[in-house]
């Protein structure tokens, strides 16, 4: 960012003018304001886009009076938030209340700096950026936590405390799972992660090494209940919790929960895209065409839309086995990933082509196995038949 | 030192996404575990049995519809057979088919909505809105026969309030048949789900005696595997002469009496009355369906007790005349009340998750329970 600023100041011909610490400063504030109205614009998106996704699974229309299509549907519901009453239950901890939106929303919006959008776009090119991401992201969960306490709601308190429980647990096959890559890339850089993937869709980490692939499935599932998505919407699921650790939040505060949320599935998506998918690689060799930042959004857009689907057509898990898929599954599934792609990692040229080719093979393997699946279970009466 | 834990009271409901109604549970909570759970019901009561006193038999006709909201036709259907039977009158083959075939849409209509509901419970909203789609298409033809989508008023006293409207038959079929390939859908999506089944095989458990002794009906009882429906069983009005299985739950459909089995047992039903309402329309002899009645009817001097298969269960009527135009008692046995005695027997030291799913699995109706 110290690059960018001295070469914006640079440009405007001022650098003489304004002394450096302020300049900075400022451009500092700047981008963080300019962030935290990305996020929103990003939620007012997404919040559309969920509608109108589930409305298609649901043989529904979906909004569709607020402009064309619906589209400002989410602009008049953020004035309807905006203008709403803030309810402070009685007896609540109202310091606590008021801070943990706030937290929360924080803890969506730092890692935010660190992502690599493009090989030129990046606010902070951190040296530790995946460490970073990984680290401020779940400072969320204190949030929610406070949340959940300061409420004075029984419902609330139980909220907070699965959403503590689920995420403390859930980051650790997450990050399990990173570390393999890491481990394959040599670098915690996520501007270098992506660098590395370059040259076509066979250099993506998750064609590149059949442990990778693992830890990707390991991290896409561990960070949908890192985000509370069905089915890992424990903390604020409706039918048994009413809303969980924000049921008593109103107005524009539970707006920024419902923000922070939709940011934090930018975040994870983000980090998975960087990790796995080839950053902002096109998946042709060469420069990635129109931008890299329209291929890393394309991509991210996928992924999102995959959790969209997962959340309208699975049921949620119950908590045990939440707890239970975590750590006996995943955890040392996400070790052996790990074992596999650190002894990866020491093989020369032709050990990374066998992996490659294996890679592949597990790649295809998964894909055909999902598809007999599919093809064996569609339309088949279950328990040996219903019509008797 | 050992770490001071203390037992969380926490109120489910009345208002509360998955309590179906204004139902109250007193739950008391050890973290995430229900150590017991007490239904606290009354919030709806509406004085049904007394009032009915004041009204002529043909009057008390839409207040049944408000039993069991969800399956006013059934309702209705156990009402009138009771009037029928305390008067000796006989109804005209033609009625008594439409009566069948409204009362298995019914049926129908009201397992969506337990499907429904019940896997919004378990965190699934997509089947909640393909049943409803489904339903839908059930209420418009209720809406074409009686004019009403929800509490229908069909039913008269020695025959119907309205013959079949014209084409409504070709209706129904066009239905019946998009229906069936909807439902194959719904099974690839909720009913061999793997969540769903980790999430309900073995919860909540009923064994065949405890269903017996808590004298539970309906699927609830079948799911358990006491292989017991009025309909075939103590056959009224013409499902004596209808073939139709009657789906119990144990070796084809799931566990004995877990919520999974409940489940299943309703997803067969609604195929069994598939095909009831396809024999039904099959052949509709001609004939006025209008009750040949007077509209203020004097039973004789007597009492009856008549019960009938409802969605939920047996609803039971007991009716005692004078010889008047009214009735000088009247006594409903809901399904509803009956099954949901079992609850709080079933719901001891289970998650909180497990509560609700069993909650669901009952699948009561408030306007039933507190009536």
């Amino acid at each position: 960012m110290q690059e960018m600023y001295e070469t914006l100041l640079a440009a405007l011909g001022a650098e003489r003018v304004i002394p450096f610490s302020v300049g900075f400063a400022v451009l500092a504030v700047v981008f963080a304001l300019f962030a935290a109205i990305m996020g929103a614009v990003v939620a007012l998106i997404m919040v559309l886009a969920e509608r109108k996704i589930s409305a298609d699974i649901q043989e529904r229309i979906g909004p569709n009076r607020v402009g064309p299509m619906g589209f400002f549907q989410t602009v008049a519901d953020a004035v309807k938030l905006l203008t709403k009453e803030n309810v402070l239950p009685r007896k609540a901890d109202s310091i606590l209340h008021y801070c943990a939106p706030t937290l929360v929303f924080t803890g969506a919006l730092l890692p935010v700096a660190a992502i690599a959008w493009s090989n030129r776009i990046v606010a902070a090119d951190l040296n530790i950026g995946v460490l970073y991401v990984v680290g401020t992201a779940s400072l969320g969960v204190i949030g929610r936590l406070m949340a959940g306490w300061a409420s004075n709601n029984k419902w609330s308190l139980l909220g907070g405390m699965r959403a503590a429980g689920q995420m403390i647990s859930y980051e650790i096959p997450n990050s399990i799972a990173i570390l393999s890559v890491i481990v394959l890339a040599g670098t915690l850089n996520l501007q270098e992660l992506s660098e590395a993937q370059m040259g076509g869709i066979h250099q993506w980490f998750v064609f590149r090494s059949p442990f990778a692939f693992v830890a990707c499935l390991i991290y896409l599932l561990s960070s949908l209940a890192e985000v509370n998505r069905t089915p890992f919407d424990l903390p604020e699921a409706e039918s048994e919790l009413v809303s969980g650790y924000h049921t008593e939040y109103s107005g524009i505060r539970w707006a920024i929960f419902m923000m922070s949320e939709y940011i934090g599935m930018v975040v994870v998506n983000a980090v998975a895209v960087a990790l796995f998918f080839g950053g902002w690689n096109g998946g042709l060799p060469g420069e990635p065409l129109l931008g890299g930042w329209i291929w890393y959004l394309l991509k991210i857009a996928v992924l999102m839309y995959c959790q969209v689907w997962i959340r309208f057509v699975l049921p949620r898990l119950r908590i045990d086995q939440l707890m239970s898929l975590c750590w006996k599954n995943l955890v040392p599934l996400g070790f052996l990933a790990l074992l596999g792609a650190s002894v990866q990692a020491l093989l020369g040229p032709t050990g990374q082509r066998v992996m490659m080719v294996a890679a592949w093979l597990v790649f295809g393997g998964f894909v055909t196995l999902l598809f007999v699946a599919v093809r064996k279970t569609r339309h088949v009466p279950a328990q040996g038949g219903f019509s008797g | 030192m050992p770490l001071k834990t203390e037992e969380m009271l926490l109120n489910v409901g009345p208002q509360h996404p998955s309590t179906h109604g204004v139902l109250r549970l007193e739950v008391t909570t050890d973290g995430e575990l229900v150590t017991s759970a007490e239904p606290t019901i009354g919030y709806l009561h509406r004085c049904f049995e007394k009032y009915a006193e004041t009204l002529t038999y043909q009057q008390i006709i839409p207040y049944t519809d408000r039993l069991d909201y969800l399956s006013s036709m059934n309702n209705n259907f156990g009402f009138v057979v009771a009037v029928e039977k305390l008067m000796g009158i006989h109804v005209c083959e033609r009625a008594e088919r439409i009566r069948v075939i409204m009362a298995e849409l019914n049926r129908i209509a009201s397992h969506l909505m337990f499907i429904g509901s019940f896997s919004n419970d378990l965190g699934a909203m997509t089947p909640f809105l393909w049943c409803f789609r489904d339903r839908e298409e059930i209420l418009k033809i209720f809406e074409e026969v009686s004019g009403a989508r929800l509490l229908y008023n069909y039913y008269r006293i020695g025959g119907l309030a309205a013959d079949l409207t014209p084409g409504i038959e070709e209706k129904i079929y066009s239905f019946l048949n998009q229906f069936e390939a909807h439902m194959l859908e719904l099974d690839d999506l909720f009913t061999r789900n793997a969540i769903v089944i980790a999430r309900l095989k073995g919860v909540g458990m009923i064994p065949r005696e405890m269903a017996i002794a808590y004298g539970l009906s309906g699927p609830m009882l079948r799911a358990s595997g006491v292989d017991w429906d009025c309909r075939r069983d103590e056959p009224y009005s013409i499902y004596a002469s209808l073939r139709f299985e009657v789906p119990v739950g144990g070796e084809k459909l799931g566990a004995l009496g877990d919520c999974y089995a409940r489940y299943l047992v309703r997803r067969a039903e609604i195929d069994q009355s598939v095909s009831l309402v396809r024999q039904c329309l099959a052949d509709i002899p001609p004939g006025d369906v209008k009750e040949q009645v007077k509209r203020n009817v004097r039973p004789p001097v007597g009492e009856v007790y008549v019960r009938t298969e409802n969605p939920r269960g047996e609803i039971g009527f007991y009716l005692r005349s004078d010889g008047s135009t009214k009735p000088s008692r009247v006594k409903v046995r809901a399904p509803s009340f009956c099954n949901m005695s079992v609850f709080s027997r079933i719901s001891k030291d289970i998650l909180v998750a497990d509560m609700i799913a069993i909650l669901g699995s009952v699948d009561i109706v408030l306007g039933e329970i507190d009536r």
